[in-house]
């Protein structure tokens, strides 16, 4: 059963400013759709501008889409609002991308936490809603004991493990987890990842993936999507993808990935002076920084297409041909 | 065997001549009132068209030994305990004001991690960089302002007299980082300190601007101290690394040997929680505990305590830099071998 669903979203924004003549509207997110199972990752990986944590809080709802529809589970919630809206929120929660950033400096631990427990389950008296407050803290690694301190007294790691708490406490089905390890050092990040996957398997949740980093993408995700210029323009599993991209882009996004060993120096030639980021505006959007493109993308309409191997390519000259 | 030695003593005495030395250096910061150490003894050689990688976790105090080549960080309390840091053997604590002021940036210049927060959102870039490049050199405005062009383009930016016109919030994150390689190149430095320089940065933009570093770097045969959590990027990009932890370094060497055969077990546990080294959907490896933070440390090694090969010696005395050594590979563990074999 799907718990999340969206289909056909769109989402323009005005380009332009305070200071700034208000240009053309600019395409934030351009006919996305994806379904995503109980149990299961799902990354979407993508470059700053990409539309992947524009897609994330559409998905939400916390931003309106210009089209397409939104599924929690077996409810449509694109058209819902207010308070029905508010009761539904509990099937789908957020885990930020800064810990320093996304904790109230002023509330204690565990008012932070329960805060959520206002909205979905105001039943609870102080002591219920205290207990559980220490139950989530201790599935997140966090012992009960600093529930009465302040965020500045914690470490980063422990931080996010408090973000983590926060999402968990109504029991959602669906996590949308943004960037949740990209402000973390390697250490930390690899005792959260590991905690996100204990967590998956004991209670049973999907997670939507936001983020740049592939590795950490390819070591926890079971499907990937890639969006280039506010489209999909690539989705398999994650051992699909990785071993056989046929998109140019996912392709450039797997060559900038961190080498391992010294000794993998200069295995790819990258232009220190290739500053392109450019996008078209019509036909495929990568174009511009396309070594394959011909003619014939100018028209290309940047639907996805099924591809061998069981994944799907935005893409007229797929890289079918791997070394 | 003489002969290499000989050698060898030739080649460190010219190096000395041209070289960033920072010898067991200590620093002190205020904390809650109290004076505590959070640098201890720090060693580190920089010479002249090498990259030296200086790795470790956050609070660990490598940006502190950094910004500490540049004196900064004193006017919030960091003050020097112990050692010394020596710029062609002249003592950075002993110039004057001036001297100071016109080795900052003119022989040792600093790139900063957060390319969205080191620039002036209110001044065009142009001013920003004619402003650098004027209090090094002897220039006018014109002159300095095709320094400038020179530069931009030096760093890949087309259109380089447009850019100059352009306030920073007009460019991009890999663009902004550009900008500012090229004001710390204005006024042509020997070193270069550049702390996190692509943490902030899209993957793809993270790859050009390494490049663009170490182009930058043969080409003008800099000492670049990079300083950095992440092994793939020494990997990409460091001679030497030195691997700091909670204020000591715990083991430096060649890169090649260092990824080879890490001695440290801090060193080797690092590396080792990297997802890009581990098999996709296990559990990826930990470092139990954290990081003990200045004042609390250990009064042996400073590892033992989160360290799966501590015995009772680990903890009794502090330990020296080169406990172990193989050549130019040094570490601060007591049970190497049991290490390399774990």
């Amino acid at each position: 059963m799907n718990v999340l669903e969206v289909n056909g979203l769109n989402k323009t924004f005005a380009a332009g400013g305070m200071f700034r003549a208000v240009g053309k509207a600019k395409w934030a997110v351009n006919d996305v759709s994806f379904q995503l199972k109980a149990g299961e990752t799902l990354a979407i990986v993508g470059e700053s501008g990409s539309g992947k944590s524009t897609t994330a809080r559409l998905a939400m709802r916390l931003l309106e889409s210009d089209s397409g529809n939104v599924l929690w589970g077996d409810d449509d919630v694109s058209s819902l609002s207010g308070k029905a809206l508010r009761q539904l929120r509990s099937h789908i929660q957020m885990v930020f991308q800064d810990p320093f950033a996304s904790l109230n400096p002023r509330m204690k631990v565990w008012q932070t936490v329960a805060e959520g427990l206002r909205v979905h389950q105001p039943s609870l008296s102080q002591q219920q809603r205290r207990q559980k407050v220490a139950d989530t803290l201790l599935l997140c690694g966090l012992d009960a004991s600093g529930m009465d301190r302040y965020p500045h007294q914690f470490s980063g790691g422990q931080r996010q493990r408090i973000g983590i708490a926060r999402a968990l406490i109504v029991e959602p089905k669906v996590l949308v987890l943004d960037e949740p390890v990209s402000a973390l050092d390697v250490s930390v990040q690899a005792q959260i990842l590991n905690l996100l996957k204990d967590i998956q398997r004991v209670k049973g949740l999907a997670y939507l993936f936001i983020s740049h980093d592939l590795s950490v993408v390819r070591h926890i995700s079971d499907r990937v999507a890639v969006m280039f210029a506010g489209r999909i323009v690539e989705q398999g599993t994650a051992a699909e993808l990785f071993a056989h991209a046929q998109h140019p882009y996912t392709h450039a996004l797997l060559a900038a990935r961190p080498i391992a060993h010294p000794r993998e120096r200069h295995s790819i030639a990258v232009d220190a002076n290739e500053t392109t980021e450019a996008t078209a505006d019509s036909g495929c959007a990568y174009q511009p920084r396309c070594p394959f493109a011909t003619e014939a993308c100018a028209s290309f309409d940047g639907k996805l297409r099924s591809q061998s191997g069981g994944h799907d390519c935005a893409c007229l000259h797929p890289l079918l041909i791997h070394d | 065997m003489t002969y290499i030695k000989v050698v060898a003593t030739v080649a460190r005495l010219r190096h000395t001549s041209a070289m960033l030395e920072i010898r067991d250096l200590s620093l002190s910061v205020t904390i809650q009132g109290s004076s505590v150490e959070a640098v201890s003894s720090v060693s580190l050689q920089l010479e002249a068209g090498r990259v030296l990688g200086l790795v470790g976790e956050s609070g660990c105090g490598k940006s502190l030994t950094a910004q500490s080549i540049l004196r900064l960080g004193e006017h919030q309390g960091v003050r020097k305990s112990h050692g010394d840091i020596l710029l062609d053997r002249d003592s950075l604590f002993e110039m004057s004001n001036e001297t100071l002021r016109r080795m900052r940036g003119g022989r040792i210049a600093m790139v900063f991690q957060e390319p969205m927060t080191a620039l002036n959102p209110v001044f065009s870039i142009g001013s920003q960089i004619t402003e650098v490049i004027r209090l090094h050199l002897d220039m006018d405005l014109k002159q300095a302002t095709a320094r400038a062009v020179a530069l931009l383009t030096d760093v890949g930016m087309e259109d380089a007299e447009q850019v100059l016109a352009q306030y920073p919030d007009a460019l991009s994150g890999g663009m902004r980082q550009r900008v500012l390689i090229a004001m710390a190149m204005a006024a042509d430095p020997d070193y270069i300190i550049a702390d996190e320089p692509t943490t902030a940065l899209d993957v793809s933009v993270q790859k050009r601007i390494i490049a663009l570093l170490l182009n930058l770097q043969r080409k003008r045969k800099l000492g670049l101290l990079l300083v950095t959590h992440d092994f793939g990027l020494v990997a990409e990009m460091c001679d030497d690394v030195a691997v700091m932890y909670a204020g000591q370094i715990v083991e430096s060497g060649p890169v090649s040997e260092i990824f080879d055969q890490p001695a440290h077990p801090y060193t080797r546990a690092l590396m080792g929680c990297r997802p890009e080294v581990s098999e996709a959907g296990h559990a990826l490896p930990v470092i139990g505990g954290q990081v003990p933070q200045p004042g609390q440390w250990p009064q042996g090694c400073h590892f033992a305590d989160r360290c799966p090969l501590a015995q009772d010696d680990c903890k009794q005395a502090p330990l020296a830099a080169n406990v172990w050594q193989e050549n130019q590979h040094i570490a601060r563990c007591l049970h190497v071998n049991t290490a390399a074999k774990g």
